[in-house]
């Protein structure tokens, strides 16, 4: 029997995945209680989904609300699946998926930021280097001596991811990055 | 009598103060729980001397927490009411994991109430800890630990309610011991439960009308209904009935749903899937409209999935939108409660003019008729050994008149009683369909018997699995439950050797018990009553003396050792290519799987 006779499919959901994967952004809002992060991060793990990036932190102190969000890859049918599985979780208010919200509203994409604190290390023409090249990013000093500068950075992903690789070469020490914050243009909410 | 305490006796669930383990049986108490299934530990004590303390609730104990949670189970899916298990901490929580994630599967609306050590000891590695929501977080539909005697009562209330509202499912409420012992308001049922919370019952009523407009056209429509059926309410059953008799579709349902349509309506196909008839899946694979109804497109049911149905529009109805387009694209989904939507369904049709051609109807069903002519549960009786088939035709006879209620293990025992026994009413059937737990049987069928204390409650059984949970005949017996346990014994995991037949080169690895106890005087220790039946000819006698006897009965009924159980959809097949009985020469089952099939179960 060779190979292209055998069934694709199966008496298990393998069959193959014609879609192709895409990343989108998630916006989760939830009741900030003790274990609703790791119900999420369950979800995900425990049905095989893909997390590229995750922040979180309590947005409306008031009623108690946290903000969660994520960066997830998957086919359009999947990215589905996650948005209404995570709407199953009890203290989910919430879930929307910015891109496909972008795409409703006309935009391109969802304003995405993140923030790196970035630690180089240096002497010399490797130190002034460092330093030309952060005004250059617009990132900020957040302390240094003589001898190590750390960098406050923000922006997109892409440009984080740049402006770390330049300082590799310039005696980087550390990075630290928040994952991504994101919102959607325009007046409305979310 | 003051008038203080008249008001008192009246409202006893009013706001008021009472220790943590009061509460507990106050909410139990406000929340209808009639019967609860536990075991005692150190972290739940001060609930079990309230329970002592009391005569409202009644506590079954059993023999092993797993029981507990079965038990509740099947007390929830013959009542339609909450189940509700106690289990200590550590081990006592570790146990009650199977039907957890059991009841999750099946959506059974299940409350499971844990002990913790105190407060001020969680996390220090102490006698009897674990981390109970940590691990039952994934196997639940919600989970609680209660650090604040205050939200008790609260928590307790939200726990029943997420339990038995939306798609039903087990939820879970840690409870630390020193909260137990605290003192505390509690606070009576609320009416407004928690915003985040809301699931969709009333259906989408354009939805609904383009489902209707779609079904009156149909040439070749099909009825595949589920679980979704049972867990909405007798109410729902009626209306599909209804629904079925208007529209004359055929209909056909998965093992979760069996009951919802009476097995001797003239519509009825049998159940579907891997171990479904073979007129429900051709008819399922042909038809070209097809109305799922609380149904979830389950993998033991579509079998591969690009061959499923190819040529029809799919409709779904479902109260879970997760369910929607989860394994099979749908055309046109309907998000609510079964009973809501049928209702409309069935209002709207009967003021519709547009209905299927009664020509193109009548070709259906005579092909239909062809398929049914190919009697796909057909099998060669034997003289002298009792085959599995005949014992559960018998018992559908000798039982059928009765007041009975149905349990099964898992394996093929399980698939020959749903295709041999006829169900006529809704939750008359209690099985472990999506998890598929052996062991799941005796101790629902104790459940179901402490629901029903008159009714006939058999566990038909297999050998391998009954003994998982063997251990609850002590607690039948304590209760006086007359449980009848059938055991279809053949001295092999059925199931599993089947399976190494057709996928394994007949190697039969560990799937054959070389050691059983005897079943009679295994029966006979317990307390119990023990029958043994070798011969066709004095199997309608023994079943009767089963039915008879007021005990807790343990039936080896010795059944041909190597029979399998037929027709079957074989992984990596679809619908259309069913291995049928007379088909299934050795030489068809060992080449019915290819090597993709192989890989898949």
């Amino acid at each position: 029997m060779n190979a292209q006779n055998l069934a694709s499919g199966s008496a298990y959901f393998i069959a193959k995945e014609t879609e192709l994967p895409i990343t989108t952004v998630l916006s989760v809002l939830v009741d900030n209680e003790p274990g609703v992060l790791a119900r999420v991060i369950g979800l995900f793990s425990g049905r095989g989904y893909n997390i590229e990036s995750l922040t979180v932190s309590e947005t409306e102190h008031e009623q108690h609300l946290s903000r969660i969000t994520i960066v997830t890859r998957g086919t359009p049918h999947v990215l589905d699946q996650i948005r209404h599985q995570l709407e199953r979780i009890v203290p989910v208010h919430r879930v929307v998926d910015l891109s496909v919200r972008a795409d409703e509203l006309g935009n391109d994409k969802p304003i995405q930021r993140e923030l790196a604190l970035v630690k180089v290390a240096g002497l010399g023409e490797n130190r002034n280097e460092a330093l030309r090249l952060a005004d250059a990013f617009h990132a900020k000093v957040a302390d240094a001596t003589t001898e190590h500068f750390i960098f406050e950075i923000t922006g997109k992903g892409s440009k984080l991811d740049q402006f770390i690789a330049i300082m590799k070469p310039l005696g980087l020490v550390e990075i630290c990055r928040t994952g991504v914050a994101a919102m959607n243009r325009g007046p409305q909410g979310m | 009598m003051t008038a203080d305490k008249q008001d008192s006796d009246n409202h006893t669930s009013q706001r008021r103060e009472m220790t943590g383990a009061e509460m507990v049986i106050q909410a139990l108490i406000d929340q209808g729980v009639t019967d609860i299934f536990g075991y005692p530990g150190g972290a739940v004590l001060p609930i079990y001397d309230e329970l002592h303390q009391q005569d409202k609730i009644n506590h079954v104990l059993v023999r092993h927490e797993q029981g507990a949670g079965h038990a509740a189970e099947g007390y929830a899916r013959s009542t339609g009411k909450v189940g509700v298990m106690l289990v200590t901490s550590g081990p006592g929580a570790t146990n009650a994991v199977t039907p957890l994630q059991d009841a999750l599967m099946d959506s059974i609306p299940l409350v499971c109430i844990s002990g913790q050590v105190p407060t001020s000891l969680i996390g220090s590695d102490a006698f009897q800890e674990c981390d109970t929501i940590g691990i039952t977080r994934p196997c639940t539909k919600h989970n609680w630990l209660v650090k604040d005697v205050n939200d008790l009562a609260r928590v307790l209330h939200e726990a029943f309610h997420v339990a038995r509202t939306g798609r039903p499912g087990p939820v879970l409420v840690d409870v630390p011991k020193d909260v137990q012992f605290a003192t505390g308001f509690y606070t009576p049922p609320e009416t407004s439960p928690r915003t985040s919370y809301r699931p969709k019952v009333e259906g989408d009523i354009e939805a609904i009308k383009q489902a209707v407009a779609l079904m009156a056209t149909a040439k070749r429509p099909v009825i595949y209904s589920g679980g979704g059926v049972i867990n909405s309410g007798p109410q729902a059953s009626q209306l599909l009935r209804e629904l079925v008799e208007l529209t004359n579709f055929p209909i056909t349902s998965t093992l979760m749903g069996l009951g919802a349509y009476p097995a001797s309506g003239k519509n009825w196909l049998g159940m579907l899937g891997m171990h479904g008839t073979y007129e429900a899946n051709m008819t399922m694979h042909d038809c070209d409209v097809m109305v799922c109804i609380g149904a979830r497109f389950d993998d033991r049911i579509t079998g591969r999935l690009n061959g499923f149905s190819p040529n029809s529009k799919k409709i779904h109805i479902d109260i879970d939108p997760s369910s929607i387009n989860k394994a099979v694209r749908v055309d046109i989904p309907v998000i609510g409660d079964v009973g809501r939507v049928l209702e409309d369904m069935v209002r709207l049709w009967r003021a519709s003019s547009e209905k299927p051609d009664k020509k193109t109807m009548g070709e259906w069903w005579s092909q239909i008729d062809k398929w049914r002519a190919r009697k796909s549960l057909s099998y060669t009786r034997n003289k002298d050994v009792i085959m599995p088939q005949y014992a559960l035709e018998r018992l559908y006879e000798l039982t059928k008149d009765r007041d009975t209620f149905i349990t099964t293990e898992v394996g093929q025992h399980q698939m020959w009683a749903a295709q041999f026994y006829g169900f006529e009413k809704p939750n008359r059937w209690m099985t472990s369909g999506g998890l598929g737990t052996m062991g799941y049987g005796l101790p629902a069928a104790l459940g179901v018997q402490i629901a029903h204390p008159n009714s006939l409650v058999i566990d038909i059984a297999g050998d391998a699995s009954v003994q998982m949970t063997m251990q609850e005949m002590s607690a039948a017996v304590q209760y006086e439950a007359p449980i009848k346990i059938f055991i279809l014994n053949n001295q092999y995991m059925g199931m599993v050797r089947q399976w190494q037949q057709l996928l394994h080169g007949n190697r039969l690895s560990h799937s054959y018990t070389e050691a059983l106890p005897d079943f009679v005087k295994l029966a006979e220790a317990y307390g119990g009553h023990g029958i043994r039946c070798e011969k066709p000819d004095q199997l309608d006698d023994a079943i009767q003396e089963m039915i008879d006897v007021k005990k807790p009965v343990l039936f080896d009924c010795r059944v041909a050792n190597l029979a399998n159980c037929f027709p079957m959809i074989p992984s990596g097949k679809a619908h259309n290519e069913m291995l049928l009985p007379d088909e299934a020469t050795d030489e068809a089952v060992a080449n019915a799987i290819d090597a993709k099939g192989r890989q898949l179960v």
